[in-house]
């Protein structure tokens, strides 16, 4: 199929772009196979460049002959196009709305895109599994890498290397894996350095009605129990969801076949259910009311903030029987892809210091997402706006950011990073050049042969100047576990996302820069005090 | 003296808020303070100290009797609330009517401002009281002018008492028409001058409500109106705003008072603004406390609660009506008569807010003092009856004076280099306010603190608050802002509007962000004007050797090898209670986390690892000589600032 066919009208002109709180620009509309662009062929103007793909849903309006369309985005961003001529304005609508909802992964944007920019350190070498074991392997040898999935065929979803205790064969592995859902059977996804206790993921067990139980799997996970000690489970379900689930042949560890775990019960909501609370969180944002109870109401109504503590809570308590109880944990939900992550994601930013680097939150993000088989192709291909009845999507990655925006927010010092990352992580799973979020699982990506056809955003993000960008200017390594307050009071709404068009960030924008200025005259002037002393100290002495 | 029967109570149990934690201590009583101290069960640390005015406390209860002991609680007025729990019921009974007692001052000299002394020379006392002068304050704004003049009618408090001395009417408002206005007005409060908008000569007047009843008239009071419209060309007409709910305003005629009939007044436009009353308020923010009070609060339960209490659609209420007083001025350059029923609680908030908006003066430190000086205490704000300074009437107390506050924090959000100041000097003045420590708030109106000659027995909060104002400020403040913005303009969508936490939960550590920015950049800011003089003295001593200073490289020196100055402690947010809970604030960052999560957790104490306050030593560089053994600003806590004053 050629773009050209889709493309009815690839040029108009006149057309007005209407942003909140920035000038209307009037200029050409050009639509290609993958951007729609505004230009107002001016010098020195802003040009709009915008990804089909981010385009999450149209509205058209007619006065007269001026035909107007509403373009909402999955960056929650809304503009206007004002476009002379009805029929311009029809043709531009209908390959917008083909355009921006092609399912052929061939057509994406990733395979198309160039890099303007000199790859520095390729991004998909950046953090491979072999390296993560290394260091691993510096501070224990109870575990190994397993290549018992190499070729993908005991779990679809996991990748090809994985870490499990060293005393369990990979034979163990496959019966442990036939127990569990979707084959995800029990893989390390942190160990605790300061007292050796891990943290394991997987699917649910499928113990069925009548409580099946596989001695491989009761195995798999006593094995990194040290003697006389016990384990949590921490079940992402309620006890009744997870009793439901028996019934289709899933279930949890009874305390008959795993004596040596307390198994406790958190309440993460499912996909489903998160999409809708998005749905209602945007629109409450969106309601131009001046009304404040109907505000404070809907935005009590999406449950979005709900969500954020109880993900927030269940990261905190699989931390504290780590750190505090000094004890190991697995965690699981029903297939472990999303909530399992969540959890095991900012357990890691609580506990880690590394992973609050901007270095160490890319291969959190590469080893507890890309890697675990977060299925983002599925979660992100719509967002807020879609008129199109939801199937698998879910903004489950976009909760976990919120989590690590409301620890970043409690401890403003302790990450290299600023929002500015958190918020640009956001923008590419939904849309993106990079083809670092395509796909479902290392398996699809590696039959796609995306690190040989697509960049990487990590190429990307990890040039010197984007990596300034996306600092935080106040950071000073903490090699403490930070607990962050899940108290309501304590829980903020990301404006950096939710707000973020909404308003008029000027002022803000200026406060930081300020802050920045002086964080940064600060660094001079101690350089400078240190030189003169150099030099008084040098002059002193040759008197 | 003879109020306190035991003055000393040993191993009392304080509970912590919203945890399962406690710690034991001892619970002194004085005469001005309850006082608990830890006991030292760790040599190496200090003992938390908690240190609580009487003046502060607003109520005391004593629940009924548990195993552990009987328990008490006390809530007070900065929003702290202590749970202790005693022992012996009968000492807890002692403690608690003493405190019954002394937390109801009956005659103002018992208040603390009498017997406080901070140690400073008459001199400086004086000096103090001179600081803000509503004369001088008048001028800048360009009145007198060739309009507006000063009038001495109130010379003797003779017209109006709750008013000040010195009024501003205008010049063609003769006595008689002032006087005949006066009477027409509740509470003798006639249309006066509170803001000129010099630019557009365009005036914000404030009175209280007229004695219309149904249909009566008052020709002087609507010759007072045309002479404030007159006194301006720009616009035909003065509007009128009412900011109470039209029902309400309707229900005061029939007790005699009213609002302005448009066709009495020839010449006003009239508008209703809908701020509900005190009473209304003070329910409000009863209701949000409860709220946000409550343990193990689910985040609809919060927001619920925030929606059904409607404490931030009545802040928004003021903030709206402000606005449309600062348009009303700014932009269509007419001048607004603001009143509500006596003008002393709405009419104070929608005038203070608006030239807050109008006038960027009021957005720094002095300004705003100027400015609570002129719109609240001057203009007679009841704040011993609002604050509850002496025992009085209930229904009286309401946090009027709290709500503009929030109001103004609500703007210093959205506006983060517009102001000079940050939230911590909002906090101490609400603060003090409520502390009776210093004479300022104290009494209802001029007339009777000229009678308690406070200027004479009392110390002013302004001058202590201006002496230590480097803890004041905003960093990001950018003097230049005032030039493009010289008026702001607030967003009023309802999610502007946000909850205060830093001030409703201020003594609940354990909700605050472990680390402050504000506090962070606010002692870069502080250490980079002692380097830039650092680096002058260096130049000079360089060029006594005869070496021309370098051009500055700011590659010279490695990234690492920079220096951390010594953080200040705070003043009120993460403000440590004590020498070892600073301690233990800087060796460990970390903190419990919420009620749930705790259930697997075991109450062992935790171990700190790596504590950032060694590792921050290494990175120190050669400067560290210098840096590091300088004292530390003397920043006081509030506790820390009483407990020094008083021992």
């Amino acid at each position: 199929m050629e773009f050209a066919e889709l493309i009815k009208t690839p040029r108009v002109d006149g057309v007005v772009l209407r942003r909140p709180f920035l000038p209307t620009v009037e200029g050409t509309l050009c639509l290609t196979g993958h951007h729609l662009i505004l230009s107002s062929r001016q010098d020195n103007t802003e040009e709009l460049w915008l990804l089909h793909a981010n385009i999450d849903a149209i509205e058209k309006r007619f006065v007269g002959s001026l035909g107007t369309i509403i373009v909402k985005c999955k960056d929650l961003r809304v503009i206007q196009l004002d476009i002379p001529g009805m029929e311009e304005c029809l043709n531009i609508a209908s390959s917008i709305e083909v355009l921006s909802t092609l399912d052929s992964v061939s057509l994406m944007y990733p395979l198309f895109y160039r890099p303007m920019f000199q790859v520095i350190e390729d991004g998909w070498k950046s953090f491979l599994p072999e390296d993560a074991f290394k260091d691993l392997e510096s501070m224990t040898e109870e575990w190994r890498l397993s290549d018992v999935n190499k070729d993908y065929s005991v779990c679809s979803s996991y990748p090809p290397l994985v870490a499990v205790p060293k005393d369990v064969d990979d034979d163990t592995l496959r019966k442990a894996a036939a127990f569990r859902h979707g084959g995800r059977f029990p893989v390390l996804s942190y160990y605790h350095k300061k007292n050796g206790m891990v943290m394991m993921r997987s699917g649910q067990p499928l113990t069925g009605t009548n409580g099946r139980r596989c001695k491989e799997d009761e195995k798999l996970i006593n094995a990194t129990l040290r003697a006389g000690k016990r384990g949590y489970i921490i079940d992402t379900r309620t006890v009744s969801v997870a009793q439901q689930a028996k019934a289709r042949g899933g279930g949890f560890e009874s305390e008959a076949n795993y004596p040596q775990w307390r198994r406790i019960h958190k309440a993460i909501e499912r996909s489903s259910i998160l999409q809708e609370s998005l749905i209602k969180l945007v629109e409450a944002c969106n309601d131009q009311s001046h009304s404040m109870d109907r505000w404070l109401s809907k935005l009590e109504a999406s449950n979005w903030q709900t969500h954020v503590k109880e993900i927030l809570t269940t990261a905190c308590l699989a931390a504290q029987c780590i750190d505090r109880e000094g004890a190991s944990v697995l965690v699981h939900g029903t297939e472990g892809t999303d909530s399992t992550l969540q959890v095991t994601s900012l357990a890691q930013i609580i506990l880690d210091p590394a992973c609050r680097t901007i270095q160490g939150f890319q291969a959190l993000v590469e080893r507890e997402w890309l890697q675990a088989g977060h299925p983002f192709q599925q979660r992100c291909s719509q967002s807020a706006y879609s008129n199109s009845k939801p199937r698998c999507e879910a903004p489950v990655f976009l909760l976990f950011l919120d989590c690590v925006w409301q620890i970043l927010r409690q401890f403003p010092c302790s990450f290299q990073f600023s929002q500015h990352f958190l918020v640009l992580l956001f923008e590419h799973t939904y849309a993106s050049q990079f083809g670092t979020f395509m796909g479902n699982s290392a398996s699809e990506r590696s039959k796609l042969n995306l690190s040989q056809k697509t960049v990487s955003l990590w190429s990307w993000v990890n040039r010197p100047q984007e990596v300034e960008r996306l600092s935080n200017p106040l950071y000073e390594a903490n090699c403490l576990v930070i607990w962050p307050s899940v108290a309501p009071q304590s829980l903020l709404l990301w404006e950096g996302v939710f707000l973020r068009w909404k308003r008029s960030s000027r002022c803000l924008d200026e406060a930081y820069d300020e802050m920045v200025h002086i964080i940064q005259y600060n660094k001079e002037l101690q350089n400078k005090v240190n030189n003169l002393r150099r030099q008084l100290g040098a002059g002193e002495q040759e008197d | 003296m003879e109020h306190i029967r035991t003055p000393k109570v040993e191993q009392v149990r304080l509970l912590e808020r919203f945890s399962n934690k406690s710690t034991s201590g001892t619970l002194h009583l004085t005469a001005t303070h309850l006082i608990f101290v830890e006991s030292n069960n760790a040599a190496t640390t200090a003992a938390q100290e908690i240190w609580i005015l009487h003046h502060h406390i607003a109520s005391v209860e004593k629940l009924s009797l548990t195993t552990s002991g009987c328990p008490l609680v006390i809530q007070c007025r900065n929003f702290r609330v202590v749970h202790f729990v005693v022992q012996r019921e009968r000492d807890c009974h002692d403690i608690y009517s003493s405190l019954l007692r002394l937390l109801r001052p009956v005659s103002y000299d018992e208040l603390y401002a009498f017997s406080y002394n901070p140690k400073q020379n008459e001199q400086q006392r004086e000096e103090g009281w001179q600081l803000i002068d509503l004369g001088a304050e008048f001028e800048r704004m360009g009145v007198p002018c060739d309009r507006w003049q000063l009038t001495d009618v109130n010379r003797d408090y003779k017209i109006c008492e709750t008013y000040p001395r010195d009024l501003y009417v205008p010049i063609t408002a003769s006595k008689p028409i002032i006087v005949g206005s006066s009477k027409f007005r509740s509470k003798g409060r006639f249309p006066v001058l509170t803001y000129f908008y010099q630019e557009k000569k365009a005036a914000v007047c404030r009175c209280s409500q007229p004695l219309s009843g149904f249909s009566a008239r008052c020709l002087e009071d609507e010759s007072m109106l045309q002479a404030i419209s007159k006194a301006n060309h720009n616009s035909r007409f003065v509007y009128v705003m009412d900011t109470r709910p039209k029902l309400n305003a309707m229900a005061n005629r029939a007790a005699g008072k009213g609002y302005e009939n448009e066709d009495n007044y020839s010449n006003i436009r009239f508008q209703f603004v809908g701020i509900e009353n005190i009473h209304v308020m003070r329910t409000s923010l009863q209701k949000l406390l409860e709220v946000v009070g409550s343990r193990f609060l689910s985040v609809n339960d919060y927001l619920l609660g925030l929606e059904s209490c409607g404490w931030l659609r009545h802040v928004k209420a003021v903030v709206d009506a402000a606005i449309f007083l600062t348009k009303a001025v700014t932009v269509e350059g007419a001048s607004v008569l603001v009143h509500c029923s006596d003008g002393w609680d709405r009419t104070a908030q929608v005038c203070s807010l608006g030239a807050l908006l109008m006038d960027p003066y009021y957005r720094t430190i002095k300004g705003f003092m100027v400015l609570i000086e002129k719109d609240w205490i001057s203009f007679g704000h009841k704040f011993a009856d609002r604050c509850d300074q002496l025992d009085g009437d209930p229904k009286e107390v309401s946090p009027v004076f709290t709500q503009f506050l929030e109001c103004v924090w609500q703007l210093t959000e959205q506006f983060p280099q517009a102001f000079e100041f940050s939230e911590w000097l909002l906090l101490q003045i609400h603060e003090h306010v409520h502390s009776c420590q210093y004479g300022n708030f104290l009494a209802n109106n001029q007339r009777q603190r000229e009678e308690l000659q406070l200027g004479d027995r009392t110390h002013s909060l302004w001058a202590f608050l201006l002496r230590e104002q480097q803890n004041y400020l905003n960093p990001a403040y950018c003097p230049t802002y005032a030039d493009t913005h010289p008026v702001l303009e607030p967003s009023t969508l309802p999610c502007h509007f946000k909850f205060w936490r830093n001030m409703y939960h201020q003594f609940d550590r354990s909700m605050h962000p472990r680390q402050s920015v504000l506090k962070n950049v606010l002692t870069l800011k502080e250490s980079n004007c002692k380097l830039e003089d650092t680096i002058k003295d260096l130049e000079a001593r360089l060029q006594k050797h005869g070496i021309s200073p370098p051009t500055p490289d700011p590659q010279a020196s490695p990234r690492d090898q920079r220096i951390l100055p010594t953080r200040p402690h705070s003043l009120i947010l993460e403000a440590p209670l004590s020498r070892k809970e600073a301690q233990r604030q800087q060796e460990e960052e970390e903190e419990e986390v919420g009620e749930e999560v705790t259930e697997c957790c075991s109450d062992t104490e935790r171990t700190v690892e790596g504590s950032s306050g060694t590792e921050r030593k290494e990175s120190y560089s050669d400067l560290q000589g210098t840096y590091g053994a300088k004292a530390e600003p003397a920043v006081v806590s509030l506790e820390f600032g009483v407990a020094r004053m008083t021992c």
